[in-house]
């Protein structure tokens, strides 16, 4: 049983909902961004999720397109990505990471490459946002091959007809992005995603976590009744980008709390 | 003979193109590919688009021998085919004024479109007033800049032009954020890509409504040469004017292609933007193709004098063309591509696009090599007025 797959196992035996912060590495710095991973999982993090920066984040808003700039300012790579989550597995080896970023890092390393060096690294599911299933057959075997998993998202525009497809591939759990447009672009539209997940479920079979728009405690607690998990992106590396010099880590931990608090209060069967 | 019929039926053309998206664009995607195909056999649609390129554009453009200009080379007798005396002077309005056909008939009225220097904005503004659809360019701050009149243009024709911020600050970066517009817009937007290369339908669909500068070549060339020519000339930046030009030719193995990429200040400077000659095939705008790029994986800034050529990467259709050798891709650098600019429009008094003046700057060096029997075909792909303020400043003149 992978990582993922535990930690959505316990947590579905105690009635919880899992709690996905987004950081992207190298944001300010890769030293920051291990100390934020450790101060993430201890407030309460079930898993967390890196971002690999990118030169062309398209799917990204503002907010997260100025995080990889940063972190591309210092030169931070596939590789150095890879050695930092190394790094955290050295305390940490409970604690899924996702990496999630863009395919043209992973294919310029080549696939089979990148998977090994994952894996040993520590990694434990893989999002490119730019490979839909259609041109991710290689990409899932040599991710399979390492047991890694290749999540995979779901949007509002996606027809029932895909979830098959998108389900065959799929491993750990679905990512549904919650709103048409850019990480971090407006808050979402929570009667919308409930039916939307209502309709997924069972027919695909893995947990489902809502990302895009989540701002707040509220808005993650009005998730969490139906979500298997609650995804915070654009708000965490907001929260980086507006700390003073040393308190980023001091910071997001108290987010994260506040985060986990609110979605605790939601305990028991999905609604 | 060989044939050539790709893309395959997920818009791939060997191991290039496909459908690298988000999530949220699939489905837009997939619409738009089978509206595409359903009115590419349409009749009415495209006897409308027909009527258009022949009343709103002005073509067929025409072909014209080069005498002076051949006869100074002392080889090859050069021809242009002239896509810079359509209107909006360059060939990008033959693809937007299909693609927007397309998006009236799919019901959407607004359409949004990148720029680098600026033609395919003021083209896409163009038919977006034609037709009475509300239209948004993004272009790079950087751009913005560089081609002032060009700005100027589109907001005389009622779009609005919004600067993009983000990285170079040049046409990749007007791309993703377009592509962000599009994945937020997706129900009521129609994205009109100016060049044939982005995701699976686009560069099927931007190369078919291009074709009609080959498939005119064709009768004209037969009509004043009394023959085919031996070798087509033409710039790749995205690649649309060469894959316009050179598609109807693909089965005709007797005729050469060449494409000219833009060498900046030199293959070995670094500073080019020649993802063919000197790039690794990788994945970006939706599309796997050549790419300039780092160990990383990051897509590297680019150097061209004319920003129509600045971008890093190519139509997935070039790369195919490129590794099966069916087509062979050359760079000339800055300074070739200005003397070329100067050369035409001292001996035949034609003002040519700096983009174009790289596939003029090739047949420079190339017609010397032939015989005078042999004939180039050059595409003219745009006229130079947008270029004069960089052209007078790199004399050390401000205009």
């Amino acid at each position: 049983m992978s990582r993922i797959q535990r930690v959505f196992e316990q947590l579905r035996h105690h009635g919880r909902r899992a709690l996905i912060p987004f950081v992207t590495s190298g944001d300010p710095d890769l030293s920051t961004t291990l100390d934020l991973m450790h101060a993430m999982a201890h407030a309460g993090a079930d898993l967390i999720e890196l971002g690999v920066p990118f030169s062309d984040p398209m799917a990204d808003g503002p907010t997260i397109q100025r995080s990889s700039e940063r972190a591309l300012a210092q030169g931070v790579g596939l590789r150095d990505v890879l050695a930092v989550v190394a790094e955290f597995r050295r305390k940490d080896d409970q604690t899924p990471v996702v990496l999630m970023g863009y395919l043209n890092p992973v294919e310029r390393m080549g696939y089979e490459a990148f998977a090994r060096a994952a894996s040993q690294a520590g990694v434990d599911g893989v999002l490119t946002v730019d490979c839909p299933p259609e041109e991710a057959g290689a990409l899932t075997e040599a991710l399979y091959a390492q047991a890694i998993d290749p999540i995979f998202l779901l949007s509002p525009t996606t027809p029932e007809s895909r979830f098959p497809e998108v389900a065959r591939l799929a491993r750990g759990f679905i990512y549904y992005v919650s709103l048409k447009g850019v990480t971090g672009a407006a808050t979402l539209d929570v009667a919308d995603a409930r039916d939307r997940i209502h309709a997924m479920r069972g027919r695909v079979g893995l947990p489902i976590g809502v990302g895009f728009g989540i701002r707040d405690a509220q808005s993650a607690q009005a998730v969490a009744r139906f979500a298997d998990a609650v995804v915070v992106g654009s708000r965490i590396v907001q929260a980086i980008e507006e700390a003073p010099a040393g308190e980023a880590v001091d910071r997001v931990a108290a987010l994260i709390r506040e985060i986990r608090a609110a979605i605790d209060s939601c305990v028991g069967p999905l609604a | 003979m060989r044939r050539y019929d790709l893309p395959d039926e997920r818009g791939h053309f060997g191991p290039y193109g496909g459908r690298f998206v988000a999530e949220t664009l699939v489905q837009a995607l997939d619409d738009l590919r089978k509206q595409y195909e359903r009115y590419a056999q349409d009749r009415e649609f495209q006897a409308e688009l027909a009527h258009e390129l022949k009343h709103y554009v002005g073509r067929p453009s025409p072909i014209y021998h080069a005498k002076r200009w051949s006869q100074h080379l002392g080889g090859a007798q050069i021809y242009l085919k002239r896509e810079d005396l359509n209107h909006t002077g360059a060939h990008k309005i033959n693809n937007t004024v299909g693609q927007a056909l397309l998006a009236r008939r799919m019901g959407k009225r607004r359409v949004i479109a990148e720029t680098g220097a600026g033609q395919h904005g003021v083209a896409s503004a163009t038919v977006a007033a034609r037709y009475g659809l509300e239209c948004v360019v993004y272009m790079g701050a950087e751009d913005i800049k560089r081609q002032a009149p060009n700005v100027y243009r589109m907001k005389l024709l009622g779009a609005s032009v919004v600067p993009v911020d983000s990285g170079s600050k040049t046409l990749k970066d007007a791309m993703n954020e377009a592509m962000r517009d599009w994945v937020t817009h997706v129900e009521t937007t129609f994205y009109i890509i100016g060049t044939a290369a982005g995701p699976h339908p686009y560069p099927m669909m931007v190369r078919d409504f291009q074709a009609v500068i080959g498939q005119e070549a064709r009768t004209q060339m037969l009509e004043l040469a009394g023959r085919q020519p031996d070798v087509l000339i033409a710039c790749v930046g995205g690649g649309s004017n060469a894959i316009g030009l050179f598609s109807p030719y693909l089965e005709d193995e007797a005729v050469r292609l060449i494409g000219v990429e833009a060498g900046g200040l030199g293959l070995d400077s670094g500073k080019h933007a020649a993802p063919l000659s000197a790039g690794v095939p990788g994945v970006l705008h939706g599309n796997r193709t050549y790419l300039m790029q780092d160990d990383n994986g990051q897509i590297q800034e680019t150097h061209s004098i004319s920003a129509g050529l600045d971008y890093p990467g190519v139509g997935p259709e070039h790369s195919w063309l490129k590794d099966n050798g069916r087509a062979a891709y050359v760079a000339v650098t800055d300074a070739e591509a200005l003397q070329a600019f100067h050369d035409l429009c001292r001996l035949e008094g034609i003002i040519p696009a700096l983009e174009s003046s790289h596939a003029l700057a090739y047949a420079g060096k190339l017609a010397p090599t032939l015989d005078k029997e042999q004939l180039l075909l050059v595409n003219l792909s745009g006229r130079g007025d947008k270029d004069i303020p960089t052209v007078a400043g790199l004399s050390g003149l401000a205009l």
